[in-house]
């Protein structure tokens, strides 16, 4: 039962962020709007994304505290995500042990940060009044998936042989038959981490795809140089003139 | 008039609590049937709107227009990728909601960009998405009702597209789209704002916001030229309609009428002179505002420029160039292009359009002007970045060239030069109050609110460093501060265009005959 669910999540997961982000593919920009002063070529658009989806830099502008929870969950959550390879992986690449002692500091600092975020959220009152409940659940949802998680590493180790091996099936899709796992608090884990997936392609996480589609941030400042016309309007344009 | 008061001016810029529903009765005034007609737009479902929108029950009862609306979303949504994304990506960071100056100035958190777009994202999430249809209440979704209607028509006339939130958002998510969006879906199902509608009405019907035609506009273009002649004892000319000039000047209408556009408008015309280079003015395309932008709508806003475009056709000219205005700068440099272009029967040397700035700063480079800086030695001048130049465009080659071109521009022009505090300047400047299309009496208040972190930063420069000149180039800001700048204590000519000061400072005579 459990896996066959996990399956359906993988499934809804993958298949909904495609079809969220075809939707923006597939979707024009009529006209250039980038923030300026905008880079006004494509390599200058390139390194304005990079500098914001690795160093958040416009949020820096925005709000120096905002900016240091948000950069150090999500650097931590990479990094934290990077070590769960040992669990996925087998034969393991070689340097890999220096990325797993960073994933461990990594994941106290995840939840530090996460827990920062939540009460920034909830004490400063113009936050307070733009969050609703989901905004406070997918915080608390992060929470309960990093929680367990240390818990399985400090305080009360499951069988990992175990849980190496049904993730590895689980992702190499031969995982349908298999028994649940015999932990209670990585079953915890798993079942949390499904329910992330699950609302990923149906919530603002969908944010970590966008973000490469948001026209002020993607459009070269060049409208004087090359003429941008969305398809539609270029069909309007055809049936003016005929 | 009622009476205003102006919100106390305190030493710096604070980011004030929230007060639920301060600015709820602040509503633009509903654009009747005769405005909305001639416009493709649906009438109001009662004829006579004076009580609304209280009568917006009538309208609810007679059906559609919470099915069109949402239609009309739809179309949106597949029309304009901006919207699409933003609709789904905020994460409620909270950045931007200390950013906007009428929330700094109003205290309504409705006006925090983020809960202004939310009037829109939870409509979005109630009738487009999932979770929105299974669990409204989670995930803040709210049905198109008319609560929602009202709030729309308050709060997305309460904001003037200046972009400023989309600078700090870390998605770059620019409310402005939202409200430009929000805007057009409402003009579709007959809830206009009259101050735009009966603009756009008269820019195709005379070919300006003013209603000015054709004889009114010579007379004053001639009565001006006397009055160059009387004071400078140059013949400086203001030719209108006169085809082959190498350029069509396009200038905001108010340039043409108002204090102190005017000015701006003298000193375009005596850097024409002095370079000898042959322009004119045409009665048929007599506008550089665009106010279908502030409507959101892509036709209207084509349909308005392509008077310009057909017009540099008719006249044969070689180059356009753009007096100051900070919106139609940036319809005319990021939009023009897509509306009406390609522009590929002009002169390929020059750039299409061209600001005015760009135009006069080019001259100087080149040395086709002498400057002399001590005619402005009464000011001590600071400048204010107009938001849809500084946000929404460029000039010259490089990036920021919105900001350095017109600074030289006023540095050659006087000797005493001081920036206000860098984070009201630059990309960072705030809305003069009256952007936007709601530079109009009944939202008086708005706009005196509005101005109170532009205000405060004057204060400062003015205070400290003796300012008395606040440099503008664009014509909203111009009638803008003239009007609200004595609310807040400060003469109303504190401000004035880069041109009014090229205009006191350049030495006629002696021609470069530069091209
Ligand atoms: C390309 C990858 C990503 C980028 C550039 C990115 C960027 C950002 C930024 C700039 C913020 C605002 C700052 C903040 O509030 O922390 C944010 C917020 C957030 N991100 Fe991401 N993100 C990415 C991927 C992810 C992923 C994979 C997740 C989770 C599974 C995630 C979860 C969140 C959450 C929950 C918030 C809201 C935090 C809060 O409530 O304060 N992000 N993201
Ligand atoms: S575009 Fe300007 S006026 Fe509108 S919400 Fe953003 S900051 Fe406020
Ligand atoms: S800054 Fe952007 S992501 Fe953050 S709350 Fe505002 S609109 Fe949303």
């Amino acid at each position: 039962m459990l896996w066959i669910v996990a399956y359906l999540v993988l499934i809804i997961f993958f298949l909904g962020f495609v079809w969220r982000i075809w939707g923006y593919i597939k979707t024009p920009a009529p006209l250039k709007i980038p923030t300026t002063p905008a880079p006004t070529t494509k390599r200058g658009v390139a390194w304005r994304l990079f500098t914001e989806v690795a160093f958040f830099h416009s949020l820096f502008k925005g709000n120096k505290w905002t900016w240091l929870g948000g950069i150090l969950f999500h650097g931590s959550l990479a990094l934290v995500l990077l070590r769960h390879a040992r669990y996925f992986c087998d034969p393991l690449p070689p340097y890999f042990h220096y990325i797993n002692i960073f994933g461990v500091i990594a994941g106290i600092v995840m939840v530090g940060a996460l827990g920062f975020l939540l009460l920034r959220r909830y004490w400063v009152e113009r936050t307070r009044l733009i969050s609703a409940f989901s905004d406070y659940g997918i915080l608390f949802l992060l929470i309960g998936i990093g929680v367990t998680g240390l818990l399985m590493k400090f305080v009360i180790r499951p069988d990992i042989i175990e849980v190496k091996v049904l993730m590895n099936q689980w992702v190499t899709l031969q995982g349908v038959g298999n028994p649940m796992p015999s932990d209670i608090l990585f079953l915890v884990h798993f079942v949390l981490v499904l329910a992330l997936l699950l609302i990923f392609p149906f919530s603002k996480l969908m944010h970590m795809g966008g973000i490469f589609f948001s026209p002020t941030r993607n459009q070269a400042d060049n409208p004087r140089e090359v003429r941008h016309i969305a398809p539609w309007a270029a069909k309007a344009e055809a049936a003016e003139k005929k | 008039m009622a009476d205003y008061t102006a919100p106390e001016v305190l030493d710096d810029i604070i980011v004030p609590s929230p007060e639920e529903g301060a600015t709820a009765e602040l509503k633009p005034n509903p654009a009747v049937a005769k405005f909305m007609e001639p416009l493709g737009f649906p009438p109001p479902l009662s004829a006579d709107m004076e009580d609304w929108p209280a009568n917006k029950e009538e309208w609810e009862k007679a059906g559609g227009g919470k099915a069109l609306g949402l239609s009309k979303m739809g179309n949106l949504l597949e029309k304009y990728r901006s919207l699409k994304v933003y609709m789904d990506i905020c994460v409620k960071c909270g950045s931007c909601t200390d950013k906007c100056h009428y929330y700094i100035g109003t205290q309504d958190p409705n006006n925090m960009p983020v809960k202004r777009a939310d009037l829109m994202r939870s409509v979005y999430r109630r009738h487009f998405t999932v979770p929105g249809k299974v669990a409204p209440g989670l995930v803040g979704a709210e049905d198109f009702d008319k609560e929602m209607l009202d709030k729309w028509i308050t709060y997305f006339h309460q904001c003037s597209q200046c972009r400023r939130c989309s600078v700090f958002c870390p998605y770059g998510i620019d409310t402005a789209e939202v409200t430009m969006a929000a805007r057009e879906l409402m003009d579709s199902i007959g809830v206009g704002h009259k101050y735009s509608a009966e603009i756009v009405g008269k820019v195709h019907v005379i070919g300006n916001n003013l209603g000015i035609p054709q004889p009114a506009l010579e007379g004053t273009l001639q009565f001006l030229e006397e009055d160059i002649l009387d004071e400078t004892g140059h013949e400086v000319r203001l030719p209108l309609d006169e085809k082959d000039a190498d350029v069509l000047f396009i200038a905001p209408s108010a340039d043409f009428f108002s204090e102190p556009h005017i000015q701006s408008l003298i000193g375009y015309a005596k850097v024409f002179h002095q370079a000898g280079i042959r322009y004119t003015f045409s009665s048929y395309a007599s506008e550089a505002a665009n106010f279908g932008m502030f409507m959101g709508s892509y036709d209207q806003m084509k349909k308005i420029s392509k008077r310009i475009a057909d017009q540099a056709r008719e006249l044969n000219v070689k180059r356009i160039v753009v007096g100051e205005c900070g919106h139609a700068w940036r319809v005319a440099y990021s939009f023009w292009n897509t509306l009406n272009g390609p522009f590929d029967f002009l002169d390929p040397r020059f750039p299409v359009p061209q600001h005015v700035c760009e135009f006069t700063n080019d001259l100087i480079m080149r040395g086709g002007l002498t400057l002399d800086k001590e005619a402005n030695d009464e000011y001590t001048v600071t400048m204010h970045d107009s938001c849809n130049v500084a946000r929404a465009s460029r000039m010259g080659p490089n990036p920021g060239g919105q900001f350095d071109i017109p600074r030289a521009l006023i540095k050659a022009s006087c000797n005493k030069y001081v920036e206000m505090d860098p984070e009201t300047t630059h990309e960072k400047t705030f809305c003069c109050g009256g952007g936007g299309g709601l530079l109009t009496d009944e939202l008086m208040d708005l706009r005196i609110k509005g101005a109170l972190p532009r205000v405060t930063a004057l204060k400062q420069v003015m205070e400290n460093d003796g300012v008395n000149y606040m440099a503008l180039i664009c014509a909203i800001c111009k009638a803008q501060f003239s009007k609200i700048l004595p609310m807040y204590g400060i003469p109303m000519d504190t401000v004035g265009g880069v041109h009014q000061l090229v205009s006191n400072a350049i030495k006629l005579g002696d021609k470069k005959g530069l091209v």
